[in-house]
């Protein structure tokens, strides 16, 4: 509803328009970036860098111990890989999503409502920084290590597991990020709570479960399901059982899941912009 | 003092029942704003009614004022007009269109300039904004060409097209930002206070352009404002609101007599005086040499000006207009 387009034709007309006008305003905030360029080099290297300093982290951990929660370091490496890589891309698609709570107090964000194009891709493209490439490509790096050092029994449906992982993972963290900002529609300083569960969430990832409380696990798999993204696939690919007593099939259902978190999401969204729209703050 | 107020002023073009371009109709607004009660925990939910019953139609290729305090139901208006706020009751049609519910066709129809929020692109040059706002709009070619140049003519925009946003003065800002809102050839322009912060030089050339634009192209617009010098340059109607509600839609010079509102001229002699005997009007104040003349704000202070100059020595004189908030008040102190 409003914006009139109801039913599926509707739906279909509303996501094209979307996708073609978050590409309007990347390509803008691109040009705005590139004329910066030294800043752009230097901030896309100091991403890289930073996110570089979370796997030091865990190297300098396997300075002093043979495994961490019973995971030798290429294992946590296909981890933190998987989960850095999805979260890279998300927090590169639609990583300033988080700033809705701001427009919706400055007021900004009724300059969005009066376009003829969809809120949350106008919201998703917003200060869209090609510097979070860097964050993506340290990911890949990683899971690249991991998969060079690894030796694994691959399988047809191993080999798929892996890129399946990473594009429902994004599809996850999209997810908690668009419902996040939903929630900001309502409360508008709740951005360091979608942080928790965004940047902290991928944090957590790339550790083995092992180490975390049983109840930790099973929050993360079914209410808030991080854990879908990184350690079910992964724990299936290294032929590991499911952790906290979770049953096995579970490690195939991150596209399943990721499909019906984006759902959810989407309609979080919606409501979030009805109450908006009917309260105005 | 009654708290209901009847609209006055009737002899509008577009009020009173029939078609309208914009057609508001017994449009409410109820915000529930939740504050801490008098215990600490609980909070009470308490009802603000922003827009408490407003009833009015605007003709195409009409040009209104909507006036009012801070906080009296102005932006709430807007926002419902534009689509952005879903009105809690009532009726709203613009261009037969209800902008709750078909807010992005509306959005095709409709120009936005909110003063104070630029939609315009810092750090690139004003002419890439035009442009993202020609593929968002799906503007044709041509048309927007057209349109770009028209605007670049009489905005004065031909030098400023390859500046960074973030190099343009305030008043420049605000012509790029009105002709960002023109570019898909709206019927309706709504502005948000377009003169706030400018200087006088902008101000009038933004009055200069809306009026133009009103007259060759014979686009509505809707203005909010708190100059009134606006106003009066610029519309034959105002309407004001206050407190949710429409107390006057009619001319400007009415809301003046309505209002019973005074406008002050200061007048600096060559020496101290006794104050100025002059029929209608009234000394306010006197300060040394200076004094401050209240007269009627529907009489001309030209003929007041000359009669001051006749009988004493003159230095220096400026004229105050009535603000806003002063109008209102005297509106409902006529009325208790």
């Amino acid at each position: 509803m409003g914006s009139g387009a109801t039913g599926p034709v509707g739906r279909v007309w509303q996501l094209r328009a979307g996708v073609r006008a978050y590409g309007l305003i990347v390509m803008m905030w691109i040009r705005s970036t590139m004329t910066y360029r030294a800043s752009f080099a230097m901030t896309t290297f100091g991403n890289f860098a930073a996110t570089a300093f979370d796997f030091v982290t865990i190297l300098l951990m396997f300075a002093h111990t043979e495994a961490l929660g019973g995971y030798s370091l290429p294992e946590i490496a296909l981890l933190y890989g998987l989960a850095g890589t999805a979260f890279g891309l998300t927090d590169l698609l639609l990583g300033s999503v988080d700033r809705l709570g701001r427009r919706v107090r400055d007021g900004t964000l009724d300059t969005l409502l009066v376009r003829p194009v969809p809120v949350l891709a106008q919201v998703a493209a917003d200060r869209f920084a090609l510097r979070r490439l860097g964050r993506v490509f340290q990911g890949l790096l990683v899971l690249g290590y991991a998969l060079v050092v690894l030796d694994v029994d691959w399988s047809p449906l191993k080999v798929l597991m892996l890129p399946l992982a990473v594009v429902s993972g994004a599809a996850i963290f999209a997810a908690v990020f668009v419902t996040g900002a939903a929630f900001q529609f309502v409360a508008q300083d709740a951005a360091e709570v979608q942080n928790g569960f965004t940047y902290g969430g991928s944090t957590l990832l790339q550790y083995p479960p092992t180490i975390f409380a049983k109840e930790l696990v099973r929050g993360v798999t079914f209410v808030v399901p991080l854990a879908f993204v990184n350690w079910l696939p992964a724990l299936y690919v290294l032929g590991r059982e499911a952790p906290a007593g979770l049953p096995g099939w579970l490690a195939f259902l991150p596209p399943v899941v990721a499909v019906g978190c984006v759902g959810l999401a989407g309609l979080a969204w919606r409501v979030g912009l009805r109450s908006y729209r009917s309260t105005g703050s | 003092m009654a708290v209901a107020v009847e609209v006055t002023g009737a002899d509008s073009t577009g009020a009173g029942p029939g078609p309208g371009f914009i057609e508001v109709d017994a449009v409410e607004k109820v915000f529930s704003v939740r504050r801490r009660g008098a215990s600490r925990l609980r909070r009470e939910k308490h009802e603000v009614r922003a827009v408490d019953g407003i009833s009015f139609r605007v003709a195409r290729g009409e040009m209104v004022g909507y006036i009012g305090p801070n906080g009296a139901g102005k932006s709430t208006t807007i926002k419902m007009l534009t689509g952005i706020l879903t009105p809690s009751g009532g009726r709203l049609r613009v261009a037969g269109i209800d902008p709750a519910r078909e807010r992005t066709r509306l959005s095709y129809r409709i120009g936005v300039v909110f003063g104070q929020r630029t939609t315009l692109w810092w750090d690139l040059p004003l002419r890439d904004s035009y442009r993202l706002v020609h593929r968002m709009y799906r503007i044709p070619d041509a048309r927007y060409r057209e349109n770009l140049a028209r605007c670049v003519e009489l905005l004065d925009l031909g030098e400023l097209l390859d500046v960074p946003v973030r190099q343009l003065s305030l008043g420049q800002r605000m012509r790029g930002d009105i002709a960002a809102a023109l570019l898909h050839d709206p019927d309706v322009l709504y502005l948000d206070e377009p003169t706030i912060g400018l200087d006088v030089v902008s101000k009038a050339e933004v009055r200069e352009f809306l009026r133009d634009l009103n007259a060759e192209r014979g686009t509505t617009v809707l203005l909010t404002t708190h100059d009134l010098t606006d106003i009066e340059q610029l519309c034959k109607r105002v309407m004001v609101i206050d407190h949710g509600r429409l107390m006057y839609d009619g001319e400007l010079a009415g809301l003046h007599e309505v209002g019973r509102s005074e406008r002050t001229l200061v007048v600096d002699l060559e020496r101290a005086a006794a104050p100025i005997e002059l029929e209608g009007v009234r000394v306010v104040k006197v300060e040394g040499p200076r004094q401050w003349l209240a007269f009627p704000a529907s009489r001309s202070a030209a003929p007041i000006v000359t009669a001051v100059a006749a009988a004493y020595p003159l230095v220096d004189l400026s004229v105050r207009e009535p603000d806003i908030e002063a109008v209102i008040a005297k509106m409902y102190a006529g009325r208790s």
